[in-house]
């Protein structure tokens, strides 16, 4: 009987999600069906690169220099196994796309992740205890603010470089890359959880949480969490976007992720020195590959703020 | 059309397309103006009367059109003119007035500087006899030093003294016409009372038309000479204001009549009103005495008082320092005592920062006196520091609040909200009889089993303040705060509340403390009463010897600026017997 | 306000110090500095006696002190891989570095304020639409990456614009200047744009948010009642309410523009003070990073002063007056 009922709300949310503005506003405009079919695409091609990605561009013994840099299959001297074309170790390029992109693509959702953790959860704390607590977090905050995200990425990099020593380094070079962008990306979810946490807190809801006698804690996470997500969903979205630039932009400055498993960025940096000698597909390829990719995250970002946000409607 | 008529409003027609219909939401209003006459247009949330007003002056939010009608002012069409023709008569021909005083002044210019835009935009004065004007126009609405103040910017003034700048900024191109959308709404009564005199005053002065929407019969007694009733985008009924107010023809006019709260009787109840789109009352009747929620409590009766306040005061800060010197406090509580004896209704009045509100924080533990004791049934709430010590106690007290809108988390379903209550003091074995519980509860406040399942937003506010009233009677408990219950709520809503809040009272034996901004409603529910002015209580008599013997200057003060309501029919009303009625 | 300046003051002291302080530990924790600056054959006792004769086995608290004491006046040491003192380094780079923000600030906000404004007000036009579309593009497009599609287009297919360095430039007293001479002027072409496009399409993004968030005020409405003409209201009213975000918002750029430099300097290898950092980062040159750390936060902190300074010359309501705040 209990399963029955369940069942009767999911399709309740369905109709719920159908109805609502959000999804009315998603359907309406095809430019965001777009974005969302070529993020998932991404995601889908990334998770099951192995199996999609015509070639192993790291199995050493299936690389042949007397491949290296062929242009796409389009072009004269191109051939139909290297679609859009080889570099110049004779490595596929859309396989070290693929392969790039999934490095790209967990660089971002990891560092994302690591900043909404720490910034929700900052944020939360905040504006919850409010007080010397709340002082010190937002007044760092605003330091870290006044300094652009890049730079500080940067640092933390830098900084992890001269420490350890270059063998280690390379090991650890991924997640030192995703602490460094998250550590710069923290400060956009504190102060808005912290502004809506102070907003939520004064609502009537809380007080009467706290009337009913229900614990600080359980009214942080049971009432006010929920209530903050729609912001940090936004937020979330468009960083996901600007964590993609950061990393490419450390990795094609050469302090990102190590050439021996390159992103997006490392892939745009190594084809950079083939761009005089008229070799453009090495690094164009892998240009419109990310640009494609943070075009199609941003746009959906840009919708969920205005179509999540009621003083536009 | 007479020579005297300043505004012709001929079979006005609005809609608002929208994604799945079209709102109609002003449908076929004719209406008329003379010169020197006020207007009042009278209806509840959703009426279609700002629509109007915002349609007199050409501003309507888009996508709102107006699809029929034609509108003249001094005999002359005005709806059919251009943009630039219409901004032409903005200002000049028909000043507006809107409703919040904090957000319609630019706060980036002086006083000065807006008046003077606008008085050379459509008067041919010099720059220096613009300045003067710009200083009569404030001497003429009654801010004083006016040479000094028009240098100021609007953050220097307050509420009511900028809702004062904002008439000087409606009148000063000598409009024939003033629009005022709610002008006293969002301000306390005696600062309500004196903006009413200062526009009544002034158009009866300059004999200058005016309109105004309110949704407030207080205020359409108070000033209107003729008075139009608005429902559901319709003009149901339109004439001299006395004749509406005393004897109104139409079925809704009477019923939204007889949902007024009185400052001059006691009624035993609200009649119930017909003309409303909100749940009816409750439907199903079950013998309460029999019922989980009508059980005897396992509490033994107080032997003194149920809640006793000694000596309470509270203080805030309102600009932290590190220094405490540097600090600035607000004492919003000033050594208050007040007992509240059980089975009584005890009413707490004041204008907005009296701090009645937060005597009421203060007895359910929101906030912590700085000083003072708070005993309930005996025992000493503010000498018990655990939380666990105090949660026995939480359970006999609820709150019911102000805000229908925010009181309830917008992510929850009916049934969490409800249950959340039962669940943490432990009040049910299972999940099922929780369930149970609740949903007889919803059908007790007149919402029905079924609204369990649903979210707060697809409820309406006086629908969403008996959800409010179902979570706070879920711990039965035997002491009810309600902070201002019904203040957010059209009249003829706030009547069934009201009346919902007495049946209750009676039926479980409650004990309620209700604060109100709002005399009359003070009057309709409460035993005792208590005035309270900046943090402290003036004055606490029984009710009726309150309202007929004010002794504090304080109450009699605020008793004079009550709307009087005379005149307003008492057809079909519940009235208490009244031993020293005249 | 004075007491205001005062305050933002100290704290921008403490915002330095701290800065300085990771600078510090940087240089005198992070590898060792006597082994940069001494060759594999010096024997054990000439280190012990140069590390003596440097101070570096006195407090902590005193070298750093020396450390303050010293950067103050732009003293950083030698650098480890140039082997010349930083401060010299630096100066001979600062140009470089200063003449391409200067330009692409200007462009950015040149640009990117009025389109902001435009789409705000024309918010359902042709034009708005496009530009907003562009600019999405522009967001999503890093920086490096037009760099690199310009270098492409400009300079290895049409080679019309030189793709690296300043090209000739002149010396004024220890400043050098491309803005005088043609090569110099031509070089500045592509990397400028590169640096402004980014920013600008983030200005006039964040100015169009922050314009149609005034244009819904109800003063704004009001003032339409009054029937001030669509000109004034906009202008007037709008647009001076929206330029305090704005200033902030300004002032960020500003900021973010000397960090993206590091890029584009890197993209077209110019001779600034970017390209001196990241190279410094690969090669662990530490005087030189701590340098370039102290020196971009004095100039963020700066920035911020003007800014907070900027608030109260635009905001009357931060000018509050306590007195003036009259009851009824």
């Amino acid at each position: 009987m209990t399963e029955n009922k369940n069942s009767i709300t999911i399709l309740d949310y369905f109709g719920q999600m159908r109805d609502s503005d959000l999804w009315f506003s998603f359907t309406r405009s095809p430019v965001i069906v777009a974005s969302a079919c070529v993020t998932l695409l991404y995601l889908i091609v990334t998770i099951f690169a192995p199996l999609i990605a015509p070639h192993d561009p790291f199995d050493l013994a299936s690389i042949d220099l007397l491949d290296a840099s062929l242009p796409p299959f389009w072009m004269d001297d191109g051939e139909l196994r290297f679609i859009l074309g080889t570099d110049d170790q004779g490595r596929d390029i859309l396989s070290t796309i693929i392969y790039g992109s999934r490095i790209s693509l967990f660089v971002g959702f990891a560092s994302v992740i690591f900043s909404l953790i720490l910034g929700v959860g900052l944020g939360l704390i905040s504006g919850y205890v409010g007080g010397r607590l709340d002082a010190f977090i937002m007044r760092v905050a605003d330091v870290q603010l006044s300094f652009p995200a890049i730079l500080i990425a940067l640092l933390v990099d830098g900084l992890a470089r001269t420490l350890l020593p270059r063998e280690h380094h390379d090991e650890v070079a991924l997640y030192v890359l995703v602490f460094a962008i998250g550590i710069s990306g923290w400060v956009q979810y504190a102060r808005t959880v912290r502004g809506q946490t102070l907003v939520e807190k004064g609502k009537e809801y809380v007080q009467a949480a706290r009337v009913i006698g229900i614990r600080k804690w359980t009214i942080l996470l049971r009432h006010i969490l929920p209530n903050v997500t729609g912001p940090v969903l936004v937020i979330a979205t468009i960083h996901l976007a600007i964590a993609i630039i950061t990393e490419a932009t450390l990795s094609f400055l050469g302090v990102g992720v190590p050439p021996t498993t390159p992103s997006l960025g490392t892939l745009i940096r190594i084809g950079n020195d083939f761009l005089f000698s008229g070799e453009w597909w090495i690094t164009i390829f892998p240009g419109v590959a990310l640009v494609l990719l943070v075009l199609a995250v941003n746009l959906l970002g840009d919708w969920l703020r205005d179509a999540l946000n009621p003083k536009l409607r | 059309m007479s020579n005297l008529t300043l505004l012709q409003i001929n079979n006005l027609e609005i809609e608002f397309p929208s994604r799945k219909s079209v709102l109609r939401a002003v449908d076929n209003v004719s209406l008329c103006l003379e010169k020197g006459d006020i207007l009042g247009i009278v209806g509840e949330s959703g009426a279609g009367k700002s629509t109007v007003g915002n349609a007199l002056i050409g501003l309507l939010e888009p996508p709102g059109q107006m699809t029929k009608g034609e509108i003249f002012l001094d005999g002359n069409r005005i709806d059919n003119l251009s943009d630039s023709e219409k901004q032409k008569i903005r200002g000049k021909e028909i000043g507006m007035i809107f409703q919040d005083p904090l957000t319609s002044l630019n706060p980036l210019q002086t006083i000065e500087n807006q008046l003077v835009e606008t008085i050379n935009l459509h008067l041919e004065l010099g720059e220096n006899d613009a300045r003067q004007r710009a200083v009569e126009l404030l001497d003429q609405v009654g801010i004083p030093d006016p040479d000094v103040r028009v240098k100021q910017y609007p953050h220097q003034f307050s509420g009511g003294m900028r809702q004062r700048v904002v008439v000087a900024l409606a009148l000063c191109a000598e409009p024939n016409l003033i629009i005022a959308d709610e002008p006293t709404t969002a301000l306390d009564v005696s600062i309500q009372a004196q903006i009413l005199d200062l526009m009544r005053g002034l158009c009866k002065q300059k004999q200058v038309g005016m309109v105004i929407i309110t949704h407030d019969m207080g205020v359409i007694a108070d000033i209107t000479d003729r008075v139009a009733v608005m429902y559901r985008g319709r003009l149901v009924e339109h004439g001299a204001t006395e004749k509406i107010l005393g004897n109104p023809d139409h079925p809704y006019t009477q019923s939204l009549i007889s949902a007024v709260p009185r400052p001059d009787i006691k009624l035993i109840r609200f009649p119930q009103v017909t003309y409303i789109e909100d749940v009816a009352e409750k439907n199903t009747e079950f013998d309460i005495t029999e019922h989980w929620l009508g059980k005897p409590r396992e509490y033994e009766a107080a032997p003194g008082p149920l809640v006793e306040l000694k000596n309470i005061s509270m203080r805030f800060t309102t600009k932290p320092a590190f220094l405490r010197k540097n600090r600035i406090f607000l004492d919003a509580v000033n050594n208050v005592s007040l007992d509240i004896h059980e089975g009584e209704v005890f009413g707490l009045v004041g204008e907005s920062g009296s701090g009645k509100s937060t005597v009421a924080r203060i007895i359910c533990g929101l906030y912590t006196p700085v000083s003072g004791a708070i005993n309930f049934a005996g025992t000493e709430l503010t000498a018990l520091k655990k939380q666990s010590d105090l949660d026995p106690f939480r359970k006999q007290m609820q709150m019911i609040f102000q805000d229908p809108y925010s009181s309830l988390n917008p992510r929850m379903r009916v049934l969490d909200i409800v249950a959340e209550p039962i669940l943490f003091h432990q009040l049910a074995e299972t999940r099922r009889e929780v369930e149970i519980i609740v949903k007889d509860l919803l059908e007790h406040v007149g919402l029905g089993a079924q609204s369990a399942v649903r979210y707060p937003h697809e409820f309406s506010g006086g629908q969403r303040q008996r959800i409010s009233i179902a979570r706070a009677l879920a711990t039965r408990p035997r002491f009810l705060i309600c902070d201002e219950p019904t203040s957010a709520l059209d009249v003829s809503i706030q009547a069934q509340i009201l009346n919902l809040l007495k049946d209750l009272q009676e039926e479980l034996g409650l004990t309620m403390l209700f604060i109100s901004h709002d005399l009359p409603v003070i009057r309709q529910m409460c035993d005792r009463v208590g005035v309270m002015k900046d943090g402290f209580l003036c004055e606490m008599k029984e009710t009726e010897v309150l309202f007929e013997n004010p002794e504090h200057e304080y109450t009699q003060h605020l008793l004079n600026l009550m709307p009087r309501l005379e005149g307003l029919s008492l057809e079909g009303l519940d009235m208490q017997p009244q031993p020293n009625q005249k | 306000m004075l007491a205001f300046i005062l305050k933002r003051l100290l704290q921008s002291v403490v915002v330095m110090l701290t800065v300085a302080l990771i600078a510090f530990a940087l240089f005198r924790y992070v590898g060792d500095p006597i082994n940069n600056m001494v060759g594999q054959d010096t024997t054990l006792e000439e280190r012990a006696e140069l590390k003596e004769r440097l101070g570096l086995n006195d407090p902590f608290i005193i070298q750093f002190y020396r450390f303050v004491r010293d950067a103050s006046v732009g003293e950083f040491g030698l650098s480890y891989q140039h082997r010349r003192p930083v401060k010299e380094l630096i100066a001979e780079r600062l140009p470089a570095t200063l003449e391409l923000a200067l330009v692409s600030a200007i462009l950015a906000l040149a640009i990117g304020i009025p389109m902001g404004v435009y789409t705000a007000l024309k918010r359902y036009g042709f034009l708005s639409r496009t530009f907003m579309t562009i600019s999405l593009v522009g967001v999503s497009l890093p920086t490096f990456l037009i760099g690199i599609l310009l270098i492409l287009f400009f300079g290895v297919i049409l080679r019309w614009l030189p793709t690296f360095g300043r090209g000739d430039v002149v010396e004024i007293g220890w400043w050098t200047s491309g803005f005088l001479t043609a090569s110099g002027l031509k070089s500045l072409i592509m990397p400028s744009i590169t640096l402004a496009l980014f920013q600008m399409t983030l200005i006039m993004r964040l100015v169009r948010a922050e314009m149609l968030e005034v244009l819904r005020a109800d003063f704004i409405k009001f003032a339409r009642a009054r029937g001030l003409p669509t000109r004034a209201v906009h202008f007037r009213h709008a647009l001076k309410n929206t330029l305090v975000p704005v200033i902030t918002i300004t002032g960020l750029q500003l900021g973010s523009i000397i960090a993206f430099a590091i890029i584009t300097e890197s993209v077209f290898q110019w001779p600034g003070m970017g390209l001196l950092f990241i190279q410094a980062i690969g090669e662990v040159d530490i005087p030189v990073m701590a340098a370039y750390l102290v020196l971009i936060a004095f100039f963020f902190v700066v920035i911020n002063m003007v800014v907070d300074i900027l608030y109260f010359v635009v905001d009357p309501r931060l000018r509050v007056d306590k007195a003036l705040v009259n009851g009824q």
